[in-house]
This record gives structure tokens, C-alpha cells and sequence, in this order.
């Protein structure tokens, strides 16, 4: 017998739970983690404030991205400003790294379209809610850029669950076939709602799903941002240069419930969750920090009180945000009012009049 | 002035849509050295290359959702699903993402794409090649669905299709493709979306409907006519935006009106129509609405489908039974 191909999938891990830095990747500067330090500590605060409003009732159902912090805010630090997200509802540290005000990510997560509206990365994809759908907008995206010779990345982010659907693999296999400057984030944080990832594949990683579509795949440690930096960034400069598609798995864990609407005790045990808080993100990066001089006591203080600062004035403003004309909801549906929604307009401005008048 | 096939109409379209502006890229399946499985791809690769006219691999999601992804950075992608019954992957793309991206973002990002595709029987193709969605597709907010009736107006109204900021689909009636000619001019004109074309005019009945249906609805206001009875006949060629304007106007000067179209009468557009004129002209009504559809069944195969198909003799029966209202 002879072997026709034949594969396989690297492993990077630099950071490990305990905050030791192992043969660290080249290039390694530790001042740049500061500032990702701050984001990944900002985006667990943020995370914490919107929960607690969603239980007083002044937020809709939010899903927490608690332990993924260094998987979204790794990721985002290292895509230029230019360089386009796709991302899914999970990414929270990533919206907040490329400029996404809390303001706005509230206002999405109150039922406000507005939320989408950002001012920061304009051409960045809003949340695609419908698993995996997004993946093929990834693949257009990078298909613009190449066509128009920009060096620009197209960065589409999903689940481990979304990997099960066709949408995914079809835009593996034309992102290879078009060699399309396109880098599939997989956070496989463990679990699809109550579905484990071993259910949802009986692959060994996800990292491999690339290899049907003739690209690479790398799985990193997800919760150590030095790994997430390092094989996103060279995804990301692979693609930049012309030389196609990586599909990228960070091992991560969702220590919460899927969303607020979830209860995540029923599928579950106390011990597995236990377990996954000693591999969380934040800390082991905090302990290297530390160990390296460039955080103290009183940097984490400062913090702290800065995030809660934040928080509360974004919260105020959220809250403060008068809400939506009714006619809002024909007016942006087509670059121009079709007859039809016309008179529909019409009627939804009498009732406006009516509520304030 | 050249006579053209409505195949040729939209091959001279996609070309000069392609002529004059470089952001017009066209994707799909077999679109490139084989010119799509109808031709109306053909000669495009060889004129504009492999950047232009790209083949994909057989993936109808992705064709979509590339199409949107492409759309949302301002280019001009024109996507071709080889037929109706292999577009309802596509179904995701449109729903959740075309036809919403504009107002879900308040306007930052909108989705210019066009999805072409061949509808409709008649042409004894086999299973899954004879579909008509437009209903379907009609009712999603956000998208503009388009069908033209003749070759000029498919040259016009792909070309408004194309330049439209929004999305919209293009289906192109499979048994037209080759079935007649007219003249087309390559002015680089458009017709407007959203906009009813008179295509004969008559007095007594307005005689509605769009693509195909209107071969057999032509024929059938010439017997009319012959039987003393002036039929109007009125093109609806886009279902979304919708007419109305138009369509009423004719309603209320002839006092009756049929329907007519190939897809399955329940839930179909013509019960949109039907009840636009039930609110609006009923006071110009001297009878009920007529509607005369496919019937409520999967298309059948080519043994059958000639009998499913509204035809001109049943068009003419249909009318004559409205006539008899006074
Ligand atoms: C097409 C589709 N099916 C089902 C759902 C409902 N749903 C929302 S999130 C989710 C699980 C997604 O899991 P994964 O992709 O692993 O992402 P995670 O939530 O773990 O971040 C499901 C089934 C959906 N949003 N879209």
C-alpha cells in the first residue's frame, strides 16, 4: 500500500495556565500585551455589567463570552484596522479592540438596530446571528479585496458548532480554490449550547475540517493569547501575502451559560466547569506580566476603577438613548422608499405623532 | 437594430454591464468556458477574464453568500443559479442577510448583488428544473424580484437590476430563452424596477401577469379580440417593488381582471394582486377577480406539464366566464 496524502495538524501553546512563558514565538514583544491585558479585562467587565442588566430587565438576552476573552481580544489585535470582521455573537472582546463602543454593543443586545450602526469599523460585518451563514460573506469580502488588489484580510470568527453546517465548508473549499485572502476563526470554547464538541464531530480537532478544502489548519491553545497572536497573525499576513486561507481552532471553554436565556447546570457537571476555570485566560496572563515587572497591584486597581468608570457612563448613555422613530423601520430597508412602503411609512408616522403628541 | 433572443438580450446586457464598469463581477456554475448551461454567459470569459467571469465550484450557498459578501464592499456581483429548483439554498442568504443587512445596520452597509436564475416550465426539462418561486421570493422585505417578459425588456431591466443599490433577483423565463426575437438596442439604457409595462391595451378585461405566462396571455387576448372582447394586458415584470399604480389604472378603466401565472395558486402573487384590487377598485369591479395559476401540486414532469401550464384556450375561458358578469 501506498499513501496518497497525507496530514497534519500542529499544536501552539506559549502561555500556559499557570502564567509560565514556554520558548516563546519570535518576535515576542511583552509591552504589546498591555494594552490586550486591558481589553481581555475591560471585555470580562463589560461581560459581567451586561449580564447583571440583562437580569434587572434592561437588556435582552446577551450571551456572555466569559473565558473566551483572550480567543476575541488575540484575535482582533492582530487584524489591522483595514482588514474586515465577520463575526458571530460571541466576540464581544473583539468589537471592543477594533473601536465598537459598549454604548453600541448594549444598544444591539436592548433590540436596537442602531447597535449595528457603528461608527467605529464601518466596514466591519454586523453580528450574523444564523450559524454559519456568514462564513461565504468572508469568501466575497476577500474576493473584493483580491480582485481590487488590496492587501486587506477578510476575518470571519465562529463556533465550534457552526462547523457542522455546509456554509462553512463551502466557503473552505472556495476560499482555497480562489486562494482568497480569508482566515476561519474556529473558538471551540466546548460546547454548542448543550451539545459537547465531541458530538458534533468525530473529528479530533476542527482545525482538520481545512484539510477537505486543500488549506491549512492549526489549533492554538485559545486561552493563551500569545498562541491566539501568533497563529491568527500569521494566518492573517499568509493571506495578506497572497498565499490563501487558514482555518485557525483555538481551544477555549464557555464558562457560563450559552446565553442569559440558558442554564448550562442541566447538561453540564460542576466539576468540568471547576476544572476549566484553571485554564482561564486572564490570569495567566496577569501572573506573566507581573513576573515580567510590566503590571503591579496598583496598575490592576487603577484598572479596575478606570473599566467601572467606563461601564457606568456607557451604561448611563445606553440608557439615556431615546429610542428609534417608528419609520425607522421602512426608511433603510431599500436605498429608496418603494411605493408600497409609502403609505406604510405614512401610517407609522401618525402613530409616532400619536405616542408623543 | 439587432433582433435578439431574450438568451442574447441578457448576454448582451451582462457584457455591457461588464463594459462599463469594473466592479461588475459574474459568478456561478459552468458560467465561464461553457457559457453557463444556457449560453447566457458565453463569450464572456474570453472578453473579460478569469477576474470577470469566475466559475465556482457546485455550491449554491456559498455562490449566495460570496455574492453578499462581495456586494457589502461595493462591487457588482451578478450571480446565475442554473435553474429555480437549485437556488433554495440561496433562500438563507436572501432572507437573513441580503434583504436585511441595509436596515439591520441602519444603512452603513447595503448589498447590491443580483441573483439570476432560469424559472419556470414549459420547456420539459427534467424534475427540480421547472420551478417558480417568485412568490417565495416576493414576500421577503429588502429584496426586489424582477422577471421580464420579452428580450428588450430583459436587456433594460437586467441592466437596472445590476446598477440597483439593493438586491435583486433576476428570473429569466426558461421557455422565453430562445422562443422569440426582437429588436434590442445596446444604448446602455435601463428600464425602472418597480414599474408595470402595458403590454396591449383594451377596454373590457386586464389580462395580468408576467414572464412566460404572457405568451399564452398574448395569444389569448388575440382570440378575444377576434370574439369582440378588448383585452388589456399588463406586463407586472417586477413583483417586488410592486405596480400597483398600474395595475389599478387598468382594473378600474376595464372593471375586470384575470390573473394569470404558472405558480401554485395558494399563497401565490396573484393573491397579492387580487387583493390590492379587492380594496382598492372594488367599487370599479363588475366581477370577481379571476385568477388562473398552476395548481396546487409540484410541477409534473414533461408528460404532463403541458396540461398544468395556464394555456391560451383556458386564458380565453377564464375571460369569456368574467365577460359574463355585466
Ligand atoms: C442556523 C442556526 N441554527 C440554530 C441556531 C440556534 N443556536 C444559536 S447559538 C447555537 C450554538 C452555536 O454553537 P457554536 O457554533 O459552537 O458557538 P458558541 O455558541 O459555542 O459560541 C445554536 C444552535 C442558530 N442561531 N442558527
Amino acid at each position: 500500500m501506498k499513501t496518497a496524502a497525507q496530514f497534519s495538524v500542529p499544536y501552539f501553546q506559549f502561555l500556559d495556565a499557570r502564567g509560565e512563558l514556554a520558548e516563546p514565538p519570535p518576535g515576542l514583544a511583552l509591552n504589546a500585551l498591555i494594552p490586550v491585558y486591558r481589553t481581555m479585562a475591560f471585555t470580562r467587565a463589560f461581560d459581567a455589567r451586561a449580564v447583571a442588566l440583562q437580569r434587572t430587565g434592561q437588556l435582552r438576552t446577551f450571551p456572555s463570552s466569559l473565558g473566551e476573552e483572550a480567543a476575541t481580544v488575540g484575535l482582533a489585535s492582530v487584524m489591522r484596522a483595514e482588514d474586515v470582521l465577520l463575526p458571530t455573537y460571541r466576540e464581544t472582546g473583539a468589537f471592543l479592540w477594533r473601536g465598537v463602543t459598549p454604548v453600541e454593543i448594549f444598544l444591539y443586545w436592548a433590540g436596537d438596530e442602531r447597535g449595528s450602526c457603528v461608527a467605529g469599523p464601518r466596514e466591519d460585518f454586523p453580528i450574523s446571528v444564523p450559524i454559519a451563514s456568514h462564513c461565504g460573506h468572508a469568501t466575497g469580502v476577500a474576493a473584493a479585496f483580491q480582485h481590487r488588489k488590496q492587501a486587506r484580510v477578510a476575518v470571519c470568527v465562529l463556533g465550534d458548532g457552526a462547523t457542522s453546517k455546509g456554509d462553512f465548508y463551502e466557503a473552505v473549499n472556495l476560499a482555497g480554490i480562489w486562494r482568497l485572502p480569508t482566515v476561519f476563526v474556529v473558538i471551540n470554547n466546548g460546547w454548542a449550547i448543550s451539545v459537547p464538541a465531541a458530538r458534533q464531530t468525530a473529528c479530533a480537532t476542527f482545525a482538520q475540517k481545512a484539510i477537505a478544502g486543500g488549506i491549512p489548519g492549526v489549533q492554538a491553545d485559545g486561552n493563551d493569547v500569545v498562541a491566539v497572536r501568533h497563529v491568527v497573525g500569521q494566518a492573517i499576513e499568509r493571506a495578506r501575502s497572497g498565499d490563501g486561507p487558514t482555518v485557525v481552532e483555538l481551544l477555549s471553554y464557555r464558562l457560563t451559560d450559552h446565553t442569559t436565556a440558558d442554564d448550562a447546570r442541566r447538561y453540564r457537571s460542576a466539576e468540568e466547569v471547576s476544572a476549566a476555570w484553571a485554564e482561564e485566560p486572564l490570569v495567566r496572563l496577569r501572573k506573566l506580566l507581573a513576573r515580567e515587572g510590566l503590571w503591579a497591584k496598583a496598575d490592576e486597581e487603577a484598572l479596575i476603577a478606570d473599566n467601572q468608570a467606563r461601564l457606568e457612563a456607557a451604561v448611563a448613555e445606553y440608557l439615556a438613548t431615546p429610542p428609534q422613530p417608528l419609520t425607522s423601520i421602512v426608511d433603510y430597508l431599500y436605498a429608496e422608499l418603494p411605493a408600497e412602503l409609502v403609505a406604510q411609512r405614512a401610517e407609522l408616522a401618525a402613530r409616532e405623532g400619536g405616542h408623543h403628541g | 437594430m439587432a433582433e435578439l433572443t431574450l438568451l442574447e438580450a441578457v448576454n448582451l446586457a451582462l457584457a455591457r454591464a461588464l463594459e462599463d464598469d469594473p466592479d461588475v463581477v459574474l459568478i456561478g456554475q459552468d458560467i465561464g468556458v461553457n457559457g453557463g448551461v444556457f449560453r447566457a454567459t458565453g463569450g464572456l470569459l474570453a472578453r473579460f477574464g478569469e477576474q470577470r467571469v469566475r466559475d465556482t465550484p457546485l455550491a449554491e450557498t456559498v455562490i449566495a453568500a460570496s455574492a453578499v459578501g462581495m456586494a457589502v464592499q461595493g462591487m457588482k456581483p451578478v450571480a446565475e443559479i442554473q435553474f429555480a429548483g437549485f437556488m433554495y439554498s440561496c433562500f438563507d442568504q436572501l432572507i437573513n442577510h441580503a434583504g436585511r443587512l441595509r436596515t439591520r445596520t441602519r444603512g452603513r452597509l447595503s448589498c447590491p448583488m443580483v441573483l439570476r436564475t432560469p424559472v419556470g416550465g414549459g420547456i420539459h426539462a427534467p424534475e427540480h428544473h421547472s420551478e417558480s418561486p417568485e412568490g417565495w421570493l416576493s414576500h421577503i422585505p429588502g429584496i426586489k424580484v424582477v422577471t421580464p417578459a420579452s428580450p428588450a425588456s430583459a436587456y433594460g431591466l437586467l441592466l437596472a437590476a445590476i446598477r440597483d443599490p439593493d438586491p435583486v433577483v433576476f428570473l429569466e423565463p426558461t421557455r422565453l430563452y430562445r422562443l422569440l426575437k426582437e429588436p434590442v438596442e445596446d444604448d446602455g439604457v435601463a428600464l425602472p424596477l418597480g414599474r408595470a409595462f402595458v403590454r396591449r391595451e383594451g377596454t373590457d378585461i386586464s389580462l395580468i401577469g408576467w414572464g412566460a405566462a404572457l405568451v399564452e396571455v398574448g395569444q389569448a387576448a388575440q382570440t378575444l379580440a377576434e370574439q369582440g372582447v378588448s383585452a388589456e394586458v399588463i406586463d407586472v415584470a417586477s413583483l417586488r417593488p410592486l405596480d400597483s399604480e398600474t395595475i389599478l389604472a387598468s382594473v378600474k378603466k376595464t372593471g375586470r381582471c384575470l390573473i394569470v401565472h404558472e405558480a401554485p395558486r395558494l399563497y401565490g402573487a396573484g393573491a397579492e394582486i387580487a387583493a390590492q384590487i379587492a380594496s382598492e377598485a372594488l367599487m370599479s369591479l363588475v366581477a370577481p377577480v379571476g385568477r388562473l395559476a398552476g395548481y396546487d401540486t409540484v410541477m409534473p414532469l414533461a408528460r404532463l406539464e403541458d396540461d398544468y401550464l395556464p394555456s391560451a384556450a383556458r386564458i380565453v375561458d377564464a375571460a369569456l366566464g368574467l365577460m359574463a358578469y355585466r
